[in-house]
């Protein structure tokens, strides 16, 4: 059995853009042939994509499974499914799970989750540090050995620089990107929202860019004195895309991602007290949002990634101050990027590069659309429009502040390892 | 003119004619307390539910004197008796609470935001009788009552309010609703305390407290609150006495018929001086005594008073 899909424009790139015919044989792209050169052989199952556009399966390098522990909130592969759904081929699960993925034994139980849901693939990320407790490292090679692509503590900082510096030359002998999450959280020191008027008129606690950008500058100086990869995970605000800028220009090994609520609200947008607008980073001020897509413009962000969190309508539906940061996005990320490019900041090349190509080299592989390479394959719709509803979402949280949101362009059919698992054709 | 709210969460949300509305009934309603006899049935056969989460006696107590003076029957839930410390979320006790039909819920609460969140959720009338460092609305309009007493009028009077603004609902309100009815509002406090836009809510910073004082109409001191010395916000009571203590020497900088405000309690000797607090511009203990007329003008607005004229 061999899928065809048939007209479709590829945008994949460094290696295509132009109308193709993509054959796909036992999990793998067999040929991209030109459009209508060829026979088309018996048991093919032919998909008439004239008008989409073809891309790398979109990789999302920043996602909360929430499994082992939280099953409530999402499993791995009510997760995956719902990545599928929202045009992703693959994930990197955070390893803040209850218990830490800071051993192989968790890793290898998430791998095998990740199998049985036989829809997105998931790529675990490791802890840096035992339980995430920030004191010692982590069991890291014996992760790698079951199948960790990165490590982080994610959902808290490294507070100890120490550590830090250690986890970073311990990683590099193993090729592995170091995630950070970059916070202060003395200068958090429990804010809910970004500090500014509007945090001030509603008599919520703040949260200074400096929160960010203060581990940003740190985990920078570690990286040039590494010499290890450095990945700074949810960048918020301007001066931290500002030290990422001059760092990359002198040439620091060190990438970074941006979610897409960052480019799409401020917290001038958040309707009193709606904790469906609480995450951590914050939402900042219309400075930071203008340089958030800046930075995407010129490069200083690398990938956009989702910090899919999610919650329970329990642990929302309380007070602000008490109620859970983070909202979900794996469903609604390509419409909201896509946004971008409608509104004329990035090229759908560009944008493919941030959502699909950049995520794979953080963790290692590739996904051009080439004969050998496993078909992991996003079919993406530029004219649909719809209203986003969280009633249709495959997550089994609807944690988002993007109810009722016009948007337009969406995945139409996701395929992993050349099986159909997400389709609206 | 019908007063047309169903709640009171902030000063924000009330007009210009809506505030002096509440005022002018405020001033009638003190009369009633000035009687002999100072209870009216006014509100007879109404509920009014307390659902105070945070420790508090004076709001309670005035809130409290105000519906009894207007013969309204009274129940209150304080945080140790609530379900919450049992683990019910806040919305489920306020749905809780709305079962049990009372016209009126005034609440208290540690969070910024949750009477507005109970508000959303429930049919009666909320009243915010203090919310996290968001608002105190009531404590704004005893305010606003007490300075229009004894001057007359709010527009074109220098009031200057000084002390921890960052943590304070009373001065988040104040500054809104003294802005709105066109006075000149002043903070001042070590920029530890002043929190970001704050200048874009009403009112100006001054650089240090005598300018601050300066030809002040009105000078609104706010409790310090000891416990936040380990907050890192001032190194000691002393020295905040010195820099930011409202003293003789810097009440001669006031206009001549300067009036002191304070929403108590207060730490005699470290934000106010004893020789103040108890000389004649003291209005503290006038607040208090128009707080309960306050508080009885809201609850005649939203529970009997207009829209109800022809049941009483
Ligand atoms: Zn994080
Ligand atoms: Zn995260």
């Amino acid at each position: 059995m061999q899928i065809l899909i048939k007209g479709a424009r590829v945008v994949d790139p460094g290696n295509l853009d132009e109308s193709k015919d993509i054959l796909i044989k036992d999990g793998f792209f067999e040929q991209i042939l030109t459009p209508d050169s060829h026979a088309i052989e018996p048991d093919t199952q032919v998909i008439d994509a004239k008008g989409l556009i073809a891309v790398p399966g979109l990789i999302d390098v920043h996602v909360h499974l929430r499994e082992p522990g939280q099953e409530y909130k999402e499993t791995v592969a009510s997760g995956l499914c719902a990545a599928a759904a929202g045009g992703f081929t693959a994930v990197c699960s955070m390893p803040n799970t209850q218990p830490v993925n800071d051993n192989g034994q968790v890793t290898t139980f998430i791998i095998s989750q990740g199998k049985r849901a036989k829809s997105a693939k998931v790529y675990p990320a490791g802890a840096i540090s035992q339980g995430s407790c920030g004191t010692n490292l982590a069991q890291i090679f014996d992760m790698k050995q079951a199948g960790i692509r990165a490590v982080t503590d994610d959902g808290l900082p490294v507070k100890n620089a120490q550590l830090m510096r250690r986890a970073l030359e311990y990683c590099k002998s193993m090729d592995l990107p170091v995630l950070v999450h970059a916070e202060d959280k003395d200068l958090v020191n429990g804010g809910a929202m970004n500090e500014g008027l509007p945090a001030t008129i509603l008599g919520i606690k703040g949260i200074p860019n400096a929160a960010e950008s203060i581990m940003v500058c740190r985990d920078i100086a570690l990286a040039e004195l590494t010499g290890s990869r450095v990945h700074f995970c949810h960048m918020s605000t301007q001066e931290s895309i500002e030290a990422i800028r001059q760092a990359k220009k002198r040439g620091v090994n060190v990438t970074c991602e941006t979610a897409p609520h960052y480019f799409t609200l401020t917290d001038q947008d958040i309707p009193p007290y709606d904790t469906h607008y609480k995450m951590n980073p914050p939402l900042r001020s219309e400075k930071d949002r203008q340089a958030i897509i800046e930075g995407l413009k010129d490069g200083t962000i690398d990938m956009i990634a989702t910090d899919h969190a999610p919650h329970n309508a329990d642990e929302k539906d309380v007070e602000f101050d008490r109620a859970a940061f983070g909202i979900i996005g794996l469903e609604t990320a390509l419409p909201l990027s896509l946004k971008l490019v409608l509104d004329g900041h990035l090229s759908l090349n560009t944008l493919v590069k941030k959502m699909a190509k950049a995520p794979a080299q953080l963790m290692g592989l590739s996904n051009d659309i080439t004969p050998g390479n496993a078909a992991d394959l996003t079919l993406i719709d530029l004219d649909s429009d719809l209203i986003i509803n969280p009633d249709t979402f495959i997550s089994k949280s609807r944690n988002t502040p993007f109810a009722g949101l016009k948007v337009r362009g969406q995945a139409v059919m996701t395929l992993v390892d050349g099986r159909i698992v997400h389709s609206k054709i | 003119m019908r007063f047309e709210k169903k709640n009171i969460l902030d000063i924000h949300s009330l007009s210009q004619d809506q505030i002096s509305m509440i005022l002018d009934t405020a001033f009638g309603m003190k009369e009633v307390s000035e009687r002999p006899v100072k209870k009216v049935p006014t509100l007879r056969g109404k509920t009014i539910v307390l659902f105070f989460q945070e420790p508090s006696t004076r709001t309670k107590l005035s809130f409290e004197l105000a519906a009894k003076r207007l013969s309204a029957d009274t129940v209150s839930i304080a945080k140790s008796s609530s379900s919450i410390v049992k683990g019910e979320t806040l919305i489920d006790t306020a749905k809780n609470l709305e079962a049990m039909k009372p016209d009126v819920i005034v609440m208290r609460h540690s969070s910024s935001g949750a009477a507005f969140q109970v508000s959303q959720r429930v049919n009666c009338s909320v009243i915010n009788a203090g919310d996290g460092t968001h608002a105190h609305p009531s404590q704004a309009l005893l305010d606003m009552m007490s300075i229009k007493e004894k001057k007359g009028c709010l527009k074109g009077l220098n009031i200057s309010i000084v002390g921890d603004i960052s943590h304070s609902r009373v001065a988040r309100s104040d500054i809104v609703g003294l802005s709105k009815m066109g006075a000149n509002v002043r903070v001042c406090a070590p920029e530890t305390m002043i929190p970001m836009g704050i200048e874009n809510m009403g009112c100006t910073v001054a650089k240090n407290m005598e300018s601050c004082v300066k030809d002040a109409d009105v000078i609104m001191m706010l409790r310090i609150q000891k416990e936040r010395q380990g907050n890192m916000l001032f190194p000691s009571e002393r020295e905040y006495a010195s820099l930011y203590g409202l003293n003789k020497k810097r009440i001669a900088l006031a206009s001549p018929d300067v009036m002191v405000m304070h929403p108590g309690p207060m730490n005699r000797g470290v934000e106010i001086s004893s020789d103040i607090a108890d000389s004649d511009c003291s209005m503290i203990l006038d607040q208090v005594t128009n707080g309960v007329a306050l508080r009885m003008a809201l609850f005649y607005l939203l529970a009997g008073g207009s829209r109800h004229a022809d049941t009483d």
